[in-house]
């Protein structure tokens, strides 16, 4: 292994810079399409080299976009507020069912248990449109189609699954000695979970909020069947506005950054624990 | 021992029997997702019927009619097909495009970290939006993507739009988005690997093609099927790109089985239709699911074990 011969170690770079490219090309491209106005966008062949403008992130923000037209008012910000919104809260959500479940799954193996969480766990692999299309149905009846409550609700089957599953793995990783002489010192089950296992498993748990964060932010399918457009989070939101804003593709590539700058930022903020998450705790990174 | 002893210092504070507690606290997680279990049953019940969003006098059960009329219906028979076809190209060039990348960023340096977190980008930005950036880049009028295609011959190379290259694009972006997840992976699995055979080989002169065949796969065996049933899984379901992308589109070109479903729910609001599509995509995840539940616990016993 140590004795590379100099064609392999050039092939190695070349693989590898080729890899670089294709994976990271068209986000810089995107990116780069944020800062031009149509015009040099729609110059052939297109320009590595332009003047920037920040005239899309303006008028997203300001949601006002002028056009030859006239003025027309874009929503995004509304999205990208929902995205928001429908992300943390439906993860406060999970970790507040899911974190005191996952402590049950870890510590007691009570009758039923590893069946409970299989079948949670299974919701991650059911087709959402299996579930999603009766629901629509049975929103409408209950008043919940086009709600944040009903959103978030089926949130949960994004977040739940993956934070149960981590944090269960993170509390089983705790000795279970160290809780037994907490408890035998004459404290509550309680005050051990409060005092003892979460602070100890407090690292996974908040990995796998972040993780569950970065999968609530970038589902699309949920709030494409469950939500009209004031509700829908930027992966739908900037679907539509493709069709509604026409060809301000310099608008577009700038919603477009904004809606995956928040994900790529936690991402790689909470890179250490992404192999872990990602395999629902099966690998360790 | 200690059980008995715990019993006897009961804790004052939250008196819950020990036998309880476990179902009190996993009970709210497990209520929450009770109500996603009935949605799917009633999925089931409108398999069964004739039901028509248009037409809701008509609805009654028709029994196996949905599923019996698939087997002469083409569109049925085209939704299978590619669904299988996607899901079996995208796993199958991710899973050796992610096998090659890992092995290149095996040795721990820090340009190697540094390329694969970058790397990790694409898995992290969402399906639809990772679409709409492809669709940018693909565009007929300005794209880059289209611009380079030209350059090299292919004038006209109409990507997503046109029916012979639609799957090509479709598939181009899953890879793009979920090689770094089978990459990531087989990285830690390839790095979690104990040296001394490696080494021993390496003493030997061994030829790398054996080293590889015979050592390094097989012991990397139960991350590759877990990363590939992962995957399996997820892109025999694909929506967020097919959807996002083309609508299913050009023609009938792309209507996997999510995305059948959904045209047949809201365009044609054929709920039966719809419903027993679902039926039959939910058999394939579950069959595939209870494999890669196995293996996805021996992993985790594993890295548990490490721990």
């Amino acid at each position: 292994m140590e004795h590379t011969s100099l064609l392999e170690r050039i092939l190695r770079g070349v693989a590898l810079t080729l890899v670089v490219i294709f994976f990271m090309f068209p986000i810089v491209w995107i990116f780069m399409m944020s800062f031009q106005t149509n015009e040099t966008i729609l110059r052939i062949p297109p320009q590595l080299v332009f003047k920037p403008t920040l005239a899309n992130y303006t008028a997203l923000i300001t949601g006002k976009l002028t056009t030859a037209a006239g003025t027309l008012d874009i929503a995004f910000m509304r999205n990208l507020w929902n995205s928001v919104f429908l992300s943390v809260t439906s993860v406060a959500v999970a970790l507040l069912l899911g974190v005191p479940a996952a402590y049950a799954f870890a510590r007691h193996k009570f009758r039923g248990s590893e069946d409970i969480a299989f079948t949670l766990l299974s919701f991650r692999f059911a087709p959402a449109l299996l579930v999603l299309l009766p629901l629509t149905l049975y929103f409408q009846k209950l008043g919940l189609a086009n709600t944040y409550i009903g959103l978030i609700w089926v949130y949960q089957l994004i977040c739940l699954p993956l934070i149960l599953w981590i944090v269960r793995g993170y509390f089983e990783d705790i000795p279970a000695d160290i809780e037994y002489a907490y408890r035998i010192a004459g404290h509550s089950w309680f005050a051990t979970f409060r005092k003892i296992a979460l602070p100890l498993a407090g690292p996974g748990i908040a990995a796998a909020g972040l993780l569950a964060f970065i999968f609530a932010w970038n589902n699309f399918v949920f709030a494409l069947v469950l939500a009209s457009a004031d509700k829908q989070p930027v992966t739908v939101g900037a679907l539509a506005f493709i069709t509604s804003s026409g060809i301000q593709y310099g608008q577009i590539s700038a919603a477009i950054v904004l809606s995956i700058t928040p994900t790529l930022a936690l991402a790689l903020y909470a890179q250490r624990y992404l192999v872990e998450g990602l395999s629902l705790g099966a690998v360790k990174g | 021992m200690t059980a008995a002893t715990m019993r006897r210092n009961r804790p004052s504070g939250f008196r819950i029997s020990k036998r309880v507690l476990p179902y009190v606290l996993s009970l709210p997680a497990l209520l929450v997702c009770i109500g996603i279990l009935i949605p799917f049953f009633t999925s089931v019940v409108y398999s069964f019927q004739r039901y028509r969003l248009s037409q809701p006098w008509a609805r009654q059960f028709n029994w196996g009619d949905n599923y019996i009329s698939f087997f002469t219906d083409p569109k049925f028979w085209n939704t299978l097909e590619i669904s299988l076809l996607y899901a079996g190209i995208t796993v199958l060039l991710e899973l050796l495009l992610g096998l090659g990348i890992a092995m290149l960023l095996q040795k721990r340096s820090t340009l190697n970290n540094f390329i694969s977190i970058m790397l990790l980008m694409p898995l992290m930005t969402a399906p639809a939006l990772a679409a709409l950036m492809w669709k940018l880049m693909t565009n007929p009028g300005f794209g880059v993507l289209s611009y380079l295609a030209s350059l090299i011959g292919l004038q006209d190379f109409r990507w997503a739009s046109s029916p012979s290259t639609a799957l090509f694009t479709v598939v181009l972006v899953d890879i793009w988005v979920y090689t770094p997840f089978i990459m990531i992976l087989l990285l830690a699995g390839l790095r979690s690997l104990p040296t001394q055979p490696f080494e021993a080989a390496a003493l030997d002169g061994v030829p790398r093609s054996f080293v590889f065949f015979r050592i390094t796969l097989p012991m990397l065996t139960p991350y590759i099927l877990t990363a590939t049933l992962f995957r399996l899984l997820d892109s025999i379901q694909q929506f967020d790109i097919i959807y996002a992308m083309t609508q299913g589109g050009p023609g009938d070109t792309l209507t996997v089985f999510q995305v059948e479903a959904y045209l047949n729910f809201f365009q044609s609001t054929n709920v039966g239709r719809s419903a027993a599509l679902m039926i039959i995509l939910w058999a394939i995840t579950y069959f595939l699911s209870n494999i890669f539940i196995k293996n996805w616990l021996r992993l985790r016993e594993r890295a548990r074990g490490q721990a």
